[in-house]
Protein backbone atom coordinates (compact mmCIF):
# COMPACT_ATOMS: atom_id res chain seq x y z
CA UNK A 1 0.00 0.00 0.00
CA UNK A 2 2.81 2.31 0.81
CA UNK A 3 4.32 2.26 -2.64
CA UNK A 4 0.93 3.05 -4.10
CA UNK A 5 0.50 6.16 -2.05
CA UNK A 6 4.08 7.11 -2.77
CA UNK A 7 3.54 6.68 -6.46
CA UNK A 8 0.37 8.72 -6.28
CA UNK A 9 2.32 11.51 -4.66
CA UNK A 10 4.92 11.31 -7.39
CA UNK A 11 2.21 11.57 -10.02
CA UNK A 12 0.70 14.58 -8.35
CA UNK A 13 4.12 16.15 -8.33
CA UNK A 14 4.53 15.39 -12.00
CA UNK A 15 1.16 17.00 -12.76
CA UNK A 16 2.52 20.21 -11.28
CA UNK A 17 5.82 19.85 -13.09
CA UNK A 18 7.55 19.36 -9.77
CA UNK A 19 11.22 18.85 -10.29
CA UNK A 20 11.75 16.60 -7.29
CA UNK A 21 9.03 14.21 -8.45
CA UNK A 22 10.42 14.09 -11.99
CA UNK A 23 13.87 13.41 -10.66
CA UNK A 24 12.63 10.54 -8.48
CA UNK A 25 10.75 8.86 -11.31
CA UNK A 26 13.80 9.29 -13.50
CA UNK A 27 16.11 7.69 -10.96
CA UNK A 28 13.81 4.75 -10.37
CA UNK A 29 12.96 3.81 -13.92
CA UNK A 30 15.36 5.23 -16.45
CA UNK A 31 17.85 2.34 -16.41
CA UNK A 32 15.11 -0.19 -17.01
CA UNK A 33 13.94 1.67 -20.10
CA UNK A 34 17.48 2.20 -21.28
CA UNK A 35 18.29 -1.49 -21.21
CA UNK A 36 15.05 -2.23 -23.05
CA UNK A 37 16.03 0.14 -25.86
CA UNK A 38 19.69 -0.82 -26.00
CA UNK A 39 18.97 -4.51 -26.18
CA UNK A 40 16.62 -3.87 -29.06
CA UNK A 41 18.95 -2.19 -31.54
CA UNK A 42 18.62 1.26 -30.01
CA UNK A 43 21.16 3.83 -28.87
CA UNK A 44 21.37 5.82 -25.62
CA UNK A 45 19.92 8.83 -27.42
CA UNK A 46 16.89 6.77 -28.42
CA UNK A 47 16.50 5.69 -24.81
CA UNK A 48 16.48 9.31 -23.69
CA UNK A 49 13.92 10.34 -26.31
CA UNK A 50 11.63 7.42 -25.62
CA UNK A 51 11.78 7.83 -21.85
CA UNK A 52 11.05 11.55 -22.05
CA UNK A 53 8.16 10.99 -24.40
CA UNK A 54 6.75 8.39 -22.01
CA UNK A 55 7.03 10.95 -19.23
CA UNK A 56 4.96 13.34 -21.33
CA UNK A 57 2.34 10.64 -21.91
CA UNK A 58 2.24 10.08 -18.18
CA UNK A 59 2.00 13.81 -17.59
CA UNK A 60 -0.91 14.12 -20.00
CA UNK A 61 -2.63 11.27 -18.21
CA UNK A 62 -2.29 12.80 -14.77
CA UNK A 63 -3.22 16.24 -16.10
CA UNK A 64 -6.45 14.82 -17.41
CA UNK A 65 -7.28 14.13 -13.79
CA UNK A 66 -6.42 10.49 -13.35
CA UNK A 67 -3.81 9.83 -10.73
CA UNK A 68 -4.78 6.24 -10.62
CA UNK A 69 -2.84 3.87 -12.75
CA UNK A 70 -4.26 0.41 -13.13
CA UNK A 71 -0.79 -0.93 -12.61
CA UNK A 72 2.45 -0.08 -10.97
CA UNK A 73 4.19 2.98 -12.30
CA UNK A 74 7.05 0.77 -13.42
CA UNK A 75 4.81 -1.49 -15.50
CA UNK A 76 3.02 1.48 -16.97
CA UNK A 77 6.21 3.24 -18.05
CA UNK A 78 7.61 0.01 -19.44
CA UNK A 79 4.47 -0.62 -21.48
CA UNK A 80 4.42 2.89 -22.87
CA UNK A 81 8.11 2.84 -23.76
CA UNK A 82 7.81 -0.56 -25.34
CA UNK A 83 4.95 0.57 -27.58
CA UNK A 84 6.67 3.84 -28.47
CA UNK A 85 9.86 2.02 -29.38
CA UNK A 86 8.08 -0.60 -31.48
CA UNK A 87 6.45 2.19 -33.39
CA UNK A 88 9.72 4.03 -33.82
CA UNK A 89 11.43 0.88 -35.03
CA UNK A 90 8.83 0.18 -37.66
CA UNK A 91 9.09 3.80 -38.81
CA UNK A 92 12.84 3.59 -39.09
CA UNK A 93 12.70 0.11 -40.63
CA UNK A 94 15.62 -0.71 -38.43
CA UNK A 95 13.65 -3.53 -37.02
CA UNK A 96 15.75 -6.63 -36.69
CA UNK A 97 13.53 -8.82 -34.58
CA UNK A 98 9.82 -9.22 -35.26
CA UNK A 99 8.92 -8.36 -31.69
CA UNK A 100 10.60 -6.42 -28.94
CA UNK A 101 11.43 -9.07 -26.42
CA UNK A 102 9.10 -8.72 -23.57
CA UNK A 103 10.04 -10.28 -20.30
CA UNK A 104 8.25 -7.70 -18.24
CA UNK A 105 4.59 -7.52 -17.56
CA UNK A 106 2.79 -5.01 -19.74
CA UNK A 107 -0.55 -3.26 -19.65
CA UNK A 108 -2.54 -2.02 -22.66
CA UNK A 109 -1.74 1.60 -23.38
CA UNK A 110 -2.91 1.94 -26.98
CA UNK A 111 -5.73 4.35 -26.23
CA UNK A 112 -3.55 6.71 -24.29
CA UNK A 113 -0.94 6.67 -26.98
CA UNK A 114 -3.46 7.53 -29.65
CA UNK A 115 -4.55 10.49 -27.60
CA UNK A 116 -0.96 11.42 -27.03
CA UNK A 117 -0.21 11.25 -30.71
CA UNK A 118 -2.99 13.69 -31.45
CA UNK A 119 -1.71 16.05 -28.80
CA UNK A 120 1.82 15.68 -29.99
CA UNK A 121 0.74 16.66 -33.49
CA UNK A 122 -0.89 19.80 -32.10
CA UNK A 123 2.21 20.47 -30.06
CA UNK A 124 4.49 20.28 -33.06
CA UNK A 125 2.13 22.47 -35.11
CA UNK A 126 1.99 25.02 -32.35
CA UNK A 127 5.75 25.00 -32.02
CA UNK A 128 6.09 25.54 -35.73
CA UNK A 129 3.51 28.35 -35.67
CA UNK A 130 5.23 30.07 -32.77
CA UNK A 131 8.56 29.87 -34.51
CA UNK A 132 7.24 31.41 -37.69
CA UNK A 133 5.40 34.10 -35.72
CA UNK A 134 8.54 36.11 -35.08
CA UNK A 135 9.39 38.63 -32.39
CA UNK A 136 8.13 40.41 -30.37
CA UNK A 137 4.90 38.44 -30.84
CA UNK A 138 6.38 35.16 -29.68
CA UNK A 139 7.81 36.51 -26.44
CA UNK A 140 4.76 38.63 -25.84
CA UNK A 141 2.40 35.67 -26.06
CA UNK A 142 4.71 33.50 -24.00
CA UNK A 143 4.96 36.11 -21.30
CA UNK A 144 1.22 36.62 -21.05
CA UNK A 145 -0.33 33.22 -21.65
CA UNK A 146 2.39 30.92 -20.50
CA UNK A 147 4.35 33.05 -18.07
CA UNK A 148 1.06 34.40 -16.62
CA UNK A 149 2.48 37.85 -16.22
CA UNK A 150 0.30 40.95 -15.98
CA UNK A 151 -0.18 43.31 -18.88
CA UNK A 152 1.33 46.18 -16.88
CA UNK A 153 4.58 44.25 -16.27
CA UNK A 154 4.73 43.17 -19.87
CA UNK A 155 4.20 46.70 -21.14
CA UNK A 156 7.14 47.83 -19.01
CA UNK A 157 9.40 44.99 -20.14
CA UNK A 158 8.65 45.28 -23.81
CA UNK A 159 8.63 49.09 -23.84
CA UNK A 160 4.99 49.81 -24.65
CA UNK A 161 3.74 53.17 -23.40
CA UNK A 162 0.84 51.57 -21.53
CA UNK A 163 -0.81 48.26 -20.75
CA UNK A 164 -3.64 48.89 -23.21
CA UNK A 165 -1.28 49.23 -26.14
CA UNK A 166 0.50 46.07 -25.08
CA UNK A 167 -2.81 44.29 -24.79
CA UNK A 168 -3.86 45.48 -28.20
CA UNK A 169 -0.61 44.22 -29.65
CA UNK A 170 -0.98 40.92 -27.85
CA UNK A 171 -4.39 40.30 -29.42
CA UNK A 172 -3.06 41.09 -32.85
CA UNK A 173 -0.28 38.60 -32.27
CA UNK A 174 -2.71 35.99 -31.02
CA UNK A 175 -4.88 36.40 -34.08
CA UNK A 176 -1.87 35.94 -36.32
CA UNK A 177 -0.87 32.84 -34.41
CA UNK A 178 -4.35 31.40 -34.82
CA UNK A 179 -4.23 32.11 -38.50
CA UNK A 180 -0.88 30.43 -38.98
CA UNK A 181 -1.93 27.48 -36.86
CA UNK A 182 -5.14 26.88 -38.78
CA UNK A 183 -3.28 27.22 -42.06
CA UNK A 184 -0.68 24.67 -41.01
CA UNK A 185 -3.34 22.33 -39.78
CA UNK A 186 -4.95 22.15 -43.21
CA UNK B 1 -17.06 46.03 -32.77
CA UNK B 2 -13.30 45.82 -33.26
CA UNK B 3 -11.69 42.38 -33.36
CA UNK B 4 -9.35 43.00 -30.47
CA UNK B 5 -12.08 44.38 -28.25
CA UNK B 6 -14.22 41.36 -28.99
CA UNK B 7 -11.35 38.96 -28.31
CA UNK B 8 -10.65 40.70 -25.03
CA UNK B 9 -14.29 40.31 -24.08
CA UNK B 10 -14.20 36.61 -25.01
CA UNK B 11 -11.10 36.01 -22.96
CA UNK B 12 -12.44 37.83 -19.94
CA UNK B 13 -15.65 35.84 -20.30
CA UNK B 14 -13.77 32.57 -20.47
CA UNK B 15 -11.69 33.43 -17.46
CA UNK B 16 -14.80 34.56 -15.60
CA UNK B 17 -13.49 38.08 -15.08
CA UNK B 18 -16.74 39.83 -16.09
CA UNK B 19 -19.07 41.55 -13.67
CA UNK B 20 -22.53 39.94 -13.46
CA UNK B 21 -24.15 42.68 -15.58
CA UNK B 22 -21.46 42.50 -18.22
CA UNK B 23 -21.69 38.70 -18.24
CA UNK B 24 -25.44 38.81 -18.75
CA UNK B 25 -25.00 41.28 -21.61
CA UNK B 26 -22.30 39.13 -23.23
CA UNK B 27 -24.34 35.97 -22.93
CA UNK B 28 -27.21 37.73 -24.59
CA UNK B 29 -24.91 38.81 -27.41
CA UNK B 30 -23.60 35.25 -27.66
CA UNK B 31 -27.03 33.69 -28.00
CA UNK B 32 -28.25 36.26 -30.50
CA UNK B 33 -25.09 36.28 -32.57
CA UNK B 34 -23.89 32.84 -33.78
CA UNK B 35 -20.55 34.26 -34.93
CA UNK B 36 -19.74 35.46 -31.44
CA UNK B 37 -20.84 32.10 -30.05
CA UNK B 38 -18.57 30.28 -32.43
CA UNK B 39 -15.69 32.55 -31.58
CA UNK B 40 -16.06 31.81 -27.88
CA UNK B 41 -15.97 28.07 -28.43
CA UNK B 42 -13.17 28.19 -30.92
CA UNK B 43 -11.09 30.62 -28.92
CA UNK B 44 -11.34 28.69 -25.70
CA UNK B 45 -10.28 25.56 -27.54
CA UNK B 46 -7.34 27.32 -29.05
CA UNK B 47 -6.28 28.78 -25.73
CA UNK B 48 -6.42 25.28 -24.25
CA UNK B 49 -4.13 24.01 -26.92
CA UNK B 50 -1.83 26.92 -26.51
CA UNK B 51 -1.58 26.42 -22.75
CA UNK B 52 -1.00 22.74 -23.24
CA UNK B 53 1.78 23.56 -25.63
CA UNK B 54 3.34 25.86 -23.06
CA UNK B 55 3.11 23.28 -20.31
CA UNK B 56 4.50 20.48 -22.42
CA UNK B 57 7.37 22.64 -23.46
CA UNK B 58 8.09 23.49 -19.88
CA UNK B 59 8.01 19.80 -18.98
CA UNK B 60 10.35 18.96 -21.83
CA UNK B 61 12.86 21.52 -20.64
CA UNK B 62 12.51 20.22 -17.12
CA UNK B 63 13.13 16.65 -18.33
CA UNK B 64 16.24 17.69 -20.25
CA UNK B 65 17.67 19.46 -17.23
CA UNK B 66 16.95 16.51 -14.95
CA UNK B 67 18.46 14.09 -17.46
CA UNK B 68 21.69 16.03 -17.79
CA UNK B 69 21.94 16.63 -14.06
CA UNK B 70 21.40 12.96 -13.24
CA UNK B 71 24.01 11.88 -15.73
CA UNK B 72 26.51 14.23 -14.16
CA UNK B 73 25.66 13.10 -10.67
CA UNK B 74 25.69 9.47 -11.74
CA UNK B 75 22.06 8.98 -10.67
CA UNK B 76 21.54 7.16 -13.95
CA UNK B 77 24.30 5.70 -16.00
CA UNK B 78 24.03 6.27 -19.65
CA UNK B 79 25.60 3.28 -21.29
CA UNK B 80 27.49 4.75 -24.18
CA UNK B 81 28.63 1.89 -26.33
CA UNK B 82 32.05 2.23 -27.90
CA UNK B 83 32.20 3.78 -31.33
CA UNK B 84 33.08 0.44 -32.83
CA UNK B 85 29.92 -1.12 -31.41
CA UNK B 86 27.86 1.75 -32.75
CA UNK B 87 29.42 1.36 -36.17
CA UNK B 88 28.95 -2.38 -35.99
CA UNK B 89 25.26 -1.99 -35.22
CA UNK B 90 24.91 0.52 -38.00
CA UNK B 91 26.66 -1.48 -40.68
CA UNK B 92 25.87 -4.97 -39.42
CA UNK B 93 23.62 -5.72 -42.34
CA UNK B 94 26.13 -4.43 -44.88
CA UNK B 95 28.86 -6.49 -43.27
CA UNK B 96 26.73 -9.63 -43.35
CA UNK B 97 25.85 -9.13 -46.98
CA UNK B 98 29.47 -8.47 -47.90
CA UNK B 99 30.67 -11.45 -45.91
CA UNK B 100 28.18 -13.82 -47.46
CA UNK B 101 29.04 -12.61 -50.96
CA UNK B 102 32.71 -13.13 -50.17
CA UNK B 103 31.97 -16.53 -48.72
CA UNK B 104 29.97 -17.66 -51.74
CA UNK B 105 32.63 -16.36 -54.12
CA UNK B 106 35.33 -18.18 -52.20
CA UNK B 107 33.35 -21.41 -52.24
CA UNK B 108 32.69 -21.14 -55.97
CA UNK B 109 36.32 -20.39 -56.73
CA UNK B 110 37.69 -23.16 -54.54
CA UNK B 111 35.13 -25.52 -56.07
CA UNK B 112 36.27 -24.55 -59.55
CA UNK B 113 39.90 -24.87 -58.61
CA UNK B 114 39.47 -28.36 -57.18
CA UNK B 115 37.32 -29.32 -60.16
CA UNK B 116 39.73 -28.11 -62.80
CA UNK B 117 43.09 -28.76 -61.23
CA UNK B 118 44.79 -32.09 -61.90
CA UNK B 119 44.73 -34.57 -59.08
CA UNK B 120 47.97 -34.48 -57.16
CA UNK B 121 49.00 -36.84 -54.45
CA UNK B 122 49.11 -35.34 -51.01
CA UNK B 123 52.30 -33.53 -50.16
CA UNK B 124 54.81 -35.55 -48.26
CA UNK B 125 57.70 -34.64 -46.12
CA UNK B 126 60.96 -36.29 -46.91
CA UNK B 127 63.77 -36.49 -44.47
CA UNK B 128 67.07 -35.57 -45.92
CA UNK B 129 69.17 -38.19 -44.24
CA UNK B 130 71.14 -40.25 -46.66
CA UNK B 131 71.04 -43.95 -47.21
CA UNK B 132 74.53 -45.04 -47.69
CA UNK B 133 73.71 -47.59 -50.31
CA UNK B 134 75.26 -50.91 -50.76
CA UNK B 135 77.30 -49.96 -53.72
CA UNK B 136 79.00 -47.12 -52.02
CA UNK B 137 79.57 -49.29 -49.02
CA UNK B 138 81.15 -51.92 -51.19
CA UNK B 139 83.26 -49.25 -52.83
CA UNK B 140 84.44 -48.15 -49.44
CA UNK B 141 85.16 -51.67 -48.53
CA UNK B 142 87.22 -52.18 -51.64
CA UNK B 143 89.22 -49.03 -51.05
CA UNK B 144 89.81 -50.07 -47.51
CA UNK B 145 90.93 -53.44 -48.57
CA UNK B 146 93.30 -52.01 -51.18
CA UNK B 147 94.82 -49.70 -48.67
CA UNK B 148 94.61 -52.48 -46.16
CA UNK B 149 93.96 -50.03 -43.37
CA UNK B 150 92.71 -51.43 -40.11
CA UNK B 151 89.75 -53.79 -39.94
CA UNK B 152 86.61 -53.30 -41.96
CA UNK B 153 84.60 -50.29 -40.72
CA UNK B 154 81.23 -50.87 -39.07
CA UNK B 155 78.33 -50.97 -41.52
CA UNK B 156 76.75 -47.52 -41.46
CA UNK B 157 73.52 -47.19 -43.37
CA UNK B 158 72.43 -43.65 -42.64
CA UNK B 159 74.15 -40.40 -43.17
CA UNK B 160 73.68 -36.75 -42.60
CA UNK B 161 75.54 -33.64 -41.71
CA UNK B 162 76.38 -32.13 -38.36
CA UNK B 163 78.23 -29.11 -37.13
CA UNK B 164 80.03 -28.17 -33.97
CA UNK B 165 78.33 -26.08 -31.33
CA UNK B 166 81.23 -26.34 -28.95
CA UNK B 167 84.89 -26.82 -29.84
CA UNK B 168 85.22 -29.50 -27.16
CA UNK B 169 83.45 -31.84 -29.55
CA UNK B 170 79.73 -31.22 -29.25
CA UNK B 171 77.91 -31.42 -32.54
CA UNK B 172 74.31 -31.04 -33.49
CA UNK B 173 72.45 -32.77 -36.26
CA UNK B 174 68.86 -33.81 -36.87
CA UNK B 175 67.36 -36.31 -34.49
CA UNK B 176 66.18 -38.43 -37.43
CA UNK B 177 69.76 -38.87 -38.60
CA UNK B 178 70.91 -40.70 -35.50
CA UNK B 179 67.67 -42.04 -34.10
CA UNK B 180 67.99 -45.61 -32.76
CA UNK B 181 71.61 -45.71 -33.81
CA UNK B 182 73.93 -48.09 -31.98
CA UNK B 183 77.02 -46.45 -33.37
CA UNK B 184 77.71 -42.97 -34.58
CA UNK B 185 80.72 -41.79 -36.44
CA UNK B 186 81.57 -38.34 -37.68
CA UNK B 187 84.06 -37.32 -40.27
CA UNK B 188 85.56 -34.11 -41.57
CA UNK B 189 88.53 -33.29 -43.76
CA UNK B 190 90.84 -33.96 -40.81
CA UNK B 191 89.66 -37.38 -39.83
CA UNK B 192 87.03 -39.78 -38.63
CA UNK B 193 85.91 -39.88 -35.01
CA UNK B 194 83.66 -41.96 -32.80
CA UNK B 195 80.77 -40.08 -31.32
CA UNK B 196 78.11 -40.68 -28.74
CA UNK B 197 74.51 -39.46 -28.68
CA UNK B 198 73.97 -37.20 -25.70
CA UNK B 199 70.33 -36.37 -26.21
CA UNK B 200 67.57 -36.38 -28.82
CA UNK B 201 64.87 -33.76 -29.07
CA UNK B 202 62.34 -35.20 -31.49
CA UNK B 203 60.09 -32.20 -31.33
CA UNK B 204 62.80 -29.84 -32.49
CA UNK B 205 64.27 -32.68 -34.62
CA UNK B 206 67.60 -32.02 -32.99
CA UNK B 207 70.29 -34.33 -31.67
CA UNK B 208 73.28 -33.44 -29.57
CA UNK B 209 76.20 -35.77 -30.09
CA UNK B 210 79.67 -35.68 -28.67
CA UNK B 211 82.93 -36.74 -30.26
CA UNK B 212 84.68 -39.16 -27.93
CA UNK B 213 87.85 -40.05 -29.66
CA UNK B 214 91.43 -39.64 -28.52
CA UNK B 215 92.55 -38.54 -31.98
CA UNK B 216 90.22 -35.54 -31.89
CA UNK B 217 91.86 -32.23 -31.15
CA UNK B 218 89.42 -29.78 -29.60
CA UNK B 219 88.96 -26.35 -31.14
CA UNK B 220 89.30 -23.41 -28.81
CA UNK B 221 86.67 -21.40 -30.64
CA UNK B 222 84.25 -21.67 -33.54
CA UNK B 223 84.20 -19.24 -36.47
CA UNK B 224 80.40 -18.93 -36.37
CA UNK B 225 77.83 -18.02 -33.78
CA UNK B 226 74.26 -19.21 -33.59
CA UNK B 227 71.90 -16.34 -34.32
CA UNK B 228 69.24 -15.65 -31.75
CA UNK B 229 67.06 -13.78 -34.20
CA UNK B 230 67.26 -16.05 -37.22
CA UNK B 231 66.74 -15.15 -40.84
CA UNK B 232 64.32 -12.71 -42.35
CA UNK B 233 62.07 -13.32 -45.30
CA UNK B 234 64.03 -12.77 -48.49
CA UNK B 235 67.40 -12.94 -46.81
CA UNK B 236 70.18 -14.69 -48.70
CA UNK B 237 71.57 -17.81 -47.03
CA UNK B 238 74.09 -20.50 -47.84
CA UNK B 239 74.69 -24.06 -46.70
CA UNK B 240 77.65 -26.39 -46.37
CA UNK B 241 76.76 -30.03 -46.05
CA UNK B 242 77.41 -33.60 -47.13
CA UNK B 243 74.80 -34.86 -49.59
CA UNK B 244 77.83 -36.62 -51.09
CA UNK B 245 80.92 -37.92 -49.35
CA UNK B 246 82.48 -34.55 -50.00
CA UNK B 247 81.35 -31.16 -48.77
CA UNK B 248 78.83 -29.32 -51.00
CA UNK B 249 78.13 -25.61 -50.99
CA UNK B 250 74.59 -24.36 -51.64
CA UNK B 251 73.13 -20.90 -52.03
CA UNK B 252 69.55 -19.76 -51.66
CA UNK B 253 67.20 -17.54 -49.70
CA UNK B 254 64.66 -17.71 -46.96
CA UNK B 255 61.34 -18.01 -48.80
CA UNK B 256 58.69 -18.40 -46.06
CA UNK B 257 58.31 -17.82 -42.35
CA UNK B 258 56.88 -21.26 -41.60
CA UNK B 259 57.79 -24.78 -42.49
CA UNK B 260 55.87 -27.85 -43.59
CA UNK B 261 52.12 -27.26 -43.25
CA UNK B 262 52.59 -24.09 -41.26
CA UNK B 263 55.03 -25.49 -38.69
CA UNK B 264 56.35 -22.46 -36.82
CA UNK B 265 59.43 -24.14 -35.39
CA UNK B 266 60.85 -24.35 -38.88
CA UNK B 267 61.04 -22.05 -41.87
CA UNK B 268 61.19 -22.54 -45.60
CA UNK B 269 64.26 -22.11 -47.78
CA UNK B 270 64.59 -22.13 -51.49
CA UNK B 271 67.87 -23.90 -52.00
CA UNK B 272 69.23 -27.10 -53.45
CA UNK B 273 69.17 -29.88 -50.87
CA UNK B 274 69.49 -33.60 -51.20
CA UNK B 275 69.51 -36.62 -48.94
CA UNK B 276 72.49 -36.17 -46.67
CA UNK B 277 71.81 -32.50 -46.15
CA UNK B 278 69.93 -33.19 -42.92
CA UNK B 279 71.71 -31.33 -40.15
CA UNK B 280 73.42 -28.94 -42.52
CA UNK B 281 73.92 -25.48 -41.03
CA UNK B 282 72.12 -22.62 -42.77
CA UNK B 283 74.21 -19.46 -42.60
CA UNK B 284 73.51 -15.86 -43.52
CA UNK B 285 75.90 -13.58 -45.37
CA UNK B 286 77.69 -12.72 -42.14
CA UNK B 287 78.37 -16.38 -41.47
CA UNK B 288 75.94 -16.65 -38.56
CA UNK B 289 73.99 -19.89 -38.22
CA UNK B 290 70.32 -19.06 -38.74
CA UNK B 291 69.03 -22.58 -38.96
CA UNK B 292 69.60 -26.24 -39.68
CA UNK B 293 68.29 -28.06 -42.76
CA UNK B 294 65.94 -30.86 -41.78
CA UNK B 295 63.59 -31.89 -44.54
CA UNK B 296 62.12 -31.17 -47.92
CA UNK B 297 58.70 -31.50 -49.43
CA UNK B 298 58.37 -34.41 -51.79
CA UNK B 299 57.65 -33.55 -55.41
CA UNK B 300 58.30 -29.88 -54.77
CA UNK B 301 61.26 -28.05 -56.18
CA UNK B 302 63.50 -26.16 -53.82
CA UNK B 303 61.11 -26.37 -50.87
CA UNK B 304 63.44 -27.09 -48.02
CA UNK B 305 62.63 -26.74 -44.36
CA UNK B 306 65.07 -25.79 -41.67
CA UNK B 307 64.94 -25.73 -37.87
CA UNK B 308 65.03 -22.16 -36.59
CA UNK B 309 68.22 -21.14 -34.80
CA UNK B 310 66.05 -19.84 -31.97
CA UNK B 311 64.75 -23.38 -31.45
CA UNK B 312 68.27 -24.75 -31.57
CA UNK B 313 69.13 -22.36 -28.78
CA UNK B 314 66.14 -23.38 -26.70
CA UNK B 315 66.70 -27.09 -27.20
CA UNK B 316 70.38 -26.81 -26.28
CA UNK B 317 69.60 -24.73 -23.23
CA UNK B 318 67.11 -27.33 -22.06
CA UNK B 319 69.63 -30.14 -22.52
CA UNK B 320 72.34 -28.20 -20.73
CA UNK B 321 70.25 -27.70 -17.65
CA UNK B 322 68.99 -31.29 -17.61
CA UNK B 323 70.55 -32.74 -14.46
CA UNK B 324 70.16 -36.40 -15.52
CA UNK B 325 72.24 -35.68 -18.60
CA UNK B 326 74.87 -33.88 -16.58
CA UNK B 327 75.62 -37.02 -14.61
CA UNK B 328 76.27 -39.01 -17.78
CA UNK B 329 78.36 -36.23 -19.30
CA UNK B 330 80.32 -34.13 -16.85
CA UNK B 331 81.31 -31.35 -19.26
CA UNK B 332 77.81 -30.79 -20.62
CA UNK B 333 77.03 -28.02 -18.16
CA UNK B 334 80.06 -26.16 -19.50
CA UNK B 335 78.76 -26.28 -23.05
CA UNK B 336 79.08 -22.80 -24.44
CA UNK B 337 76.73 -22.05 -27.31
CA UNK B 338 78.75 -19.85 -29.68
CA UNK B 339 77.33 -16.40 -30.21
CA UNK B 340 80.09 -14.50 -31.93
CA UNK B 341 80.88 -14.82 -35.58
CA UNK B 342 84.43 -14.23 -36.76
CA UNK B 343 83.93 -14.53 -40.51
CA UNK B 344 81.79 -11.43 -41.00
CA UNK B 345 82.60 -9.46 -44.11
CA UNK B 346 84.89 -12.12 -45.50
CA UNK B 347 84.80 -13.24 -49.10
CA UNK B 348 82.50 -16.26 -49.48
CA UNK B 349 85.40 -18.47 -50.62
CA UNK B 350 87.28 -17.57 -47.46
CA UNK B 351 84.22 -18.08 -45.32
CA UNK B 352 83.74 -21.55 -46.76
CA UNK B 353 87.38 -22.40 -46.16
CA UNK B 354 87.15 -21.28 -42.56
CA UNK B 355 83.94 -23.24 -42.00
CA UNK B 356 84.83 -26.56 -43.61
CA UNK B 357 86.61 -28.09 -40.63
CA UNK B 358 83.69 -27.55 -38.27
CA UNK B 359 81.15 -29.38 -40.40
CA UNK B 360 81.03 -33.16 -40.32
CA UNK B 361 79.50 -36.11 -42.08
CA UNK B 362 77.42 -37.96 -39.52
CA UNK B 363 77.08 -41.65 -40.08
CA UNK B 364 75.00 -44.01 -38.02
CA UNK B 365 73.44 -47.41 -38.14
Amino acid sequence: MRTETNEQKLLEGLAHNDRKAIETIYRQHYNMVQSLILSNSGYPDDARDIFQEAMIVLYEKVRSGSFELNSQLKTYLYSVCRRLWLKRLSQMQRRTSPEVESLEQTVPVEEELELHEQRNKDFLLMEQSMNSLGEPCKSLLEAYYLGKRSMVEIAGDFGYTNADNAKNQKYKCLMRLKKIFSQLKK
Amino acid sequence: MQDTTLLDAVERYIRGEMSPEEKALFEHLRSSNPEVDELVVEHSLFLDKFTQYGQTQQLKNQLKTVHNQLIQEGGIDEQRPAIVITLWKKYKRTVFVAASIAGITALVISGLVSLLSPKVSKEKLEMLSRRIDNQEYKLNNVTNKINSVETSPPAFNRGGTGFLVDGKGYLITNAHVVKNATQVEVQNSLGEYHARIIQLDHQADLALIKIEDTTYHPFTSLPYGISKTGAELGEDVFTLGYPRPEIVYGKGYMSAETGFQGDTTTFQLTIAANPGNSGTPVLNNDGEVVGMVSSTQQNAQGMVFAVRSKNIFQALDAMKSDSTLQTSDSTLSHLKIPQNTFIKGLDRKLQVKRLEDYIFIVKSN
